[in-house]
């Protein structure tokens, strides 16, 4: 026993390890070459991915980009590549691609969607990041008007005047409030907000803007089309529906029965029911519920019930990191005193949502993708528009290079999302830094 | 030792000055569904007394403290805090729950905001504390509970001693009048368990009225101004500590003692 025992008397300094456990040698051996089935799948992998571009490159890259037809399309490329080559026709995109953009809103007028564009990305900085000056978040909150007034031009007291619909509120809730206590002003505020946006405000951009007169010239919704209709329905979509699905996924945890029943109601209502059927509802049948001579706006109407789909799905994303949620947050949040509103703002909700990032942003993904819907009730989305260029008599018989290119700009706005959401989450990440 | 405060076992509720009184429980009464919880609770806690409440596991001691800040609601009986009575009233209940600071067995730190924006959050947004005298508050009982060189962490990156005396600090940091333990120990190893019983002394020595469900008994004694025994949902025995451990009455807290201290 005694001469079992051990002291060691010095450290044993480290050493390198060896070749084939660093290095590009190392990474291979353990990546991709780790067992015989690893290596068979990379063999796989490697075969089949050099197949595709081998196939795939010469179509690309002899090709045409300048001719105006398909026929002249085909003669150039066996002109240059020689005969049999079967090269894409590029020049469809480039004669069309302001077209696939911007549908057919007027020419001379496309400085407004790009002004449009570039101020929205202006809107969402402060909004996705959150080093950015804090003042910033006046100019998103005034954007949507703005974006409203260039895109559809008009009088610009239009939106000013529905602005002002909210300072109206402030102003009732801020005066009741103090008189008559809060829920009572809230309500006030509200009720006053919408009785002068029905009967006040068009009255009073009417008014204004025979005195000063200042605006745009109009362009219908009927002349939208392309990625700027697709951004107008996702964005705006994406941006009502996150707020209203969080609503709904706390009313649907209330313990208040008949806000509970509401939620859950509609809730399961639009989840049952498949977006084509809403957006029928949303073009055809609307009108025989509304007022007889409403102009009600298609795009809008679309916008509407878009927003609805998408907040049903996300209310019960964000329900998920609810309940993923131990209690004890609820519970040290309620012992500090933190009332409702508070503990869902300042505990609860920061850290649901941020369990439901993937599924939030999956929810948007799927929503802008979903816009292409909108070409069956007859909007021209980037989908609709292939089929209106492909029966010009000119391009009949294109198929694959429009749908490249529309995959290929739906691919990088989706892309940007999924990347967006990959940072937030790691910035947002506490646990182990 | 501490002077023993003067025996007021079963003080009848509502005959001593309710000015003095921290909590006052009579004939309380909880069931969970068909289940008796809490049965005939009454409980008077005065200014500044520490209570240690003990016994076996589903007694309802857990219960019966999280009663006193609402966390869960009672059927029958009244209980006052600071003299307020606990009823559905929304803004009596915030407001208890204001001046009532609760150390849970799991700490329940905000994990998605820093220490300091832990210990900040309630005062500035309950009390309306500008954000840096808020700040300096926290710092003041960071420094109390001997860690404010963690403030800017976060609660994932602190061992568990840490973040219970983290949990006080975050307490302290709304200046309640009661302070409400439950098993602040019990989720530690051995040597953390030190470091919040020494942080829960000098708080006892300060003075705060305490409430602590806790089985350490050596807590017990050396704080205690009563020992509550508990068992099926009763309040089985109530001792100064001195004659709850050397001279135990009941039955039921002779055995729960001969388990708790005889290993
Ligand atoms: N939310 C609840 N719903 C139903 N029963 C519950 C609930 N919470 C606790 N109970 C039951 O009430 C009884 C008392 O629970 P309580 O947590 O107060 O016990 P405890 O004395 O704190 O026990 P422990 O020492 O294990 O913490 C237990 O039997 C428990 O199962
Ligand atoms: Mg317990």
């Amino acid at each position: 026993m005694a001469h079992s025992a051990f002291v060691r008397d010095g450290l044993i300094a480290p050493k390198p390890p060896p070749m084939t456990e660093v290095g590009a040698i190392g990474w291979m051996r353990a990546n991709l070459f780790s067992g015989w089935l690893n290596s068979i799948l990379t063999l796989a992998s490697v075969a089949g991915t050099v197949f595709v571009f081998y196939e795939l490159l010469p179509w690309m890259f002899q090709s045409s980009w300048t001719a105006n037809s398909v026929a002249e399309c085909r003669a150039a490329i066996a002109g240059a590549h020689g005969d049999g080559v079967n090269g894409a026709c590029w020049a469809v995109i480039r004669e069309r691609y302001l077209q696939l953009l911007y549908g057919f809103y007027p020419a001379n007028m496309y400085w407004r969607p790009n002004l449009t564009f570039v101020l929205m990305l202006v809107a969402l900085s402060p909004i996705l990041f959150p080093n950015l000056p804090r003042k910033m978040l006046w100019f998103s909150a005034v954007y949507p008007f703005l974006g409203y007034f260039l895109l559809w031009g008009g009088t610009i007291w239009l939106p000013i005047s529905i602005l002002l619909g909210f300072v109206v509120g402030y102003f009732l809730i801020a005066l009741n409030s103090a008189r008559m206590g809060l829920l009572f002003g809230v309500i006030s505020g509200a009720a006053g907000t919408v009785i002068y946006w029905i009967y006040i405000a068009s009255w009073f951009a009417q008014v204004a803007h025979d005195l000063i007169p200042i605006g745009l010239t109009e362009v219908e919704s009927a002349r939208f089309g392309g990625f700027m209709l697709s951004t107008i329905i996702g964005v705006t979509g994406i941006s009502c529906s996150l707020p209203i699905g969080i609503m709904l996924a706390l009313g649907r945890k209330s313990d208040l029965l008949i806000v509970k029943s509401i939620c859950v109601g509609f809730i399961e209502f639009i989840r049952g029911v498949p977006l084509i059927t809403l957006l029928f509802v949303a073009s055809t049948l609307l009108n025989i519920f509304l007022p007889p001579g409403t102009n009600f706006d298609l795009i809008l109407r679309v916008v509407i019930m878009v927003t609805l789909f998408a907040s049903a799905y996300l209310a019960e994303v964000v329900r998920g990191g609810l309940a993923a949620l131990p209690t004890g947050q609820f519970e040290a949040a309620d012992s500090l005193g933190l009332d409702y509103w508070k503990s869902m703002r300042l505990i609860v909700l920061p850290q649901a949502l941020k369990i439901s990032i993937p599924g939030i942003v999956s929810t948007f993904i799927g929503l802008y993708k979903d816009t292409t819907l909108v070409s069956i009730i007859g909007l021209l989305d980037p989908v609709g528009l292939t089929t209106s260029i492909r029966a010009d008599s000119a391009w009949n018989g294109i198929v694959w290079e429009l749908y490249a290119f529309v995959a290929a700009v739906f691919f990088v706005f989706c892309f940007s999302m999924s990347r967006y959401s990959m940072h937030l989450e790691r910035r947002l990440q506490t646990d182990h830094n | 030792m501490r002077e023993v405060a003067n025996a007021n076992r079963k003080s009848a509720p509502g005959t001593s000055d309710s000015g003095q009184l921290a909590v006052a429980i009579s004939g309380m009464n909880k069931w969970f569904g068909a289940f008796h919880v809490l049965r005939d609770i009454d409980l008077t806690v005065r200014e500044g007394e520490r209570i240690v409440i003990c016994g076996p596991s589903g007694s309802g001691k857990s219960t019966l403290i999280r009663c006193i800040n609402r966390l869960e609601e009672h059927q029958e009986g009244t209980i006052l805090v600071q003299g307020i009575e606990l009823s559905s009233d929304l803004k009596n209940i915030d407001r208890i729950r204001s001046d009532v600071g609760m150390c849970f067995q799991h700490f329940n730190l905000f994990p998605h905001l820093s220490i300091i924006e832990n210990c900040t959050l309630a005062p500035i947004w309950v009390r309306k504390v500008p954000r840096s005298e808020a700040e300096e508050t926290a710092m003041y009982f960071l420094e109390k509970v001997k860690i404010p060189e963690q403030a800017l962490k976060y609660p994932g990156q602190l061992s568990g001693g840490q973040q219970q005396r983290v949990a006080i600090a975050r307490s302290l940091c709304m200046r309640p009048k009661i302070m409400l333990f439950d098993e602040p120990t019990s989720a530690l190893d051995p040597e953390m368990i030190k470091e919040v019983l020494d942080t829960m002394i000098e708080l006892a020595d300060d003075g705060m009225t305490m409430l602590c469900v806790t089985h350490e008994m050596g807590f017990a004694r050396q704080v205690a101004d009563r020992v509550i025994f508990m068992d099926e949902g009763q309040i089985v025995e109530e001792n100064v500590p001195s004659e709850f451990f050397g001279n135990p009455q009941n039955d039921r807290t002779k055995l729960f003692l001969s388990q708790i201290l005889g290993h």
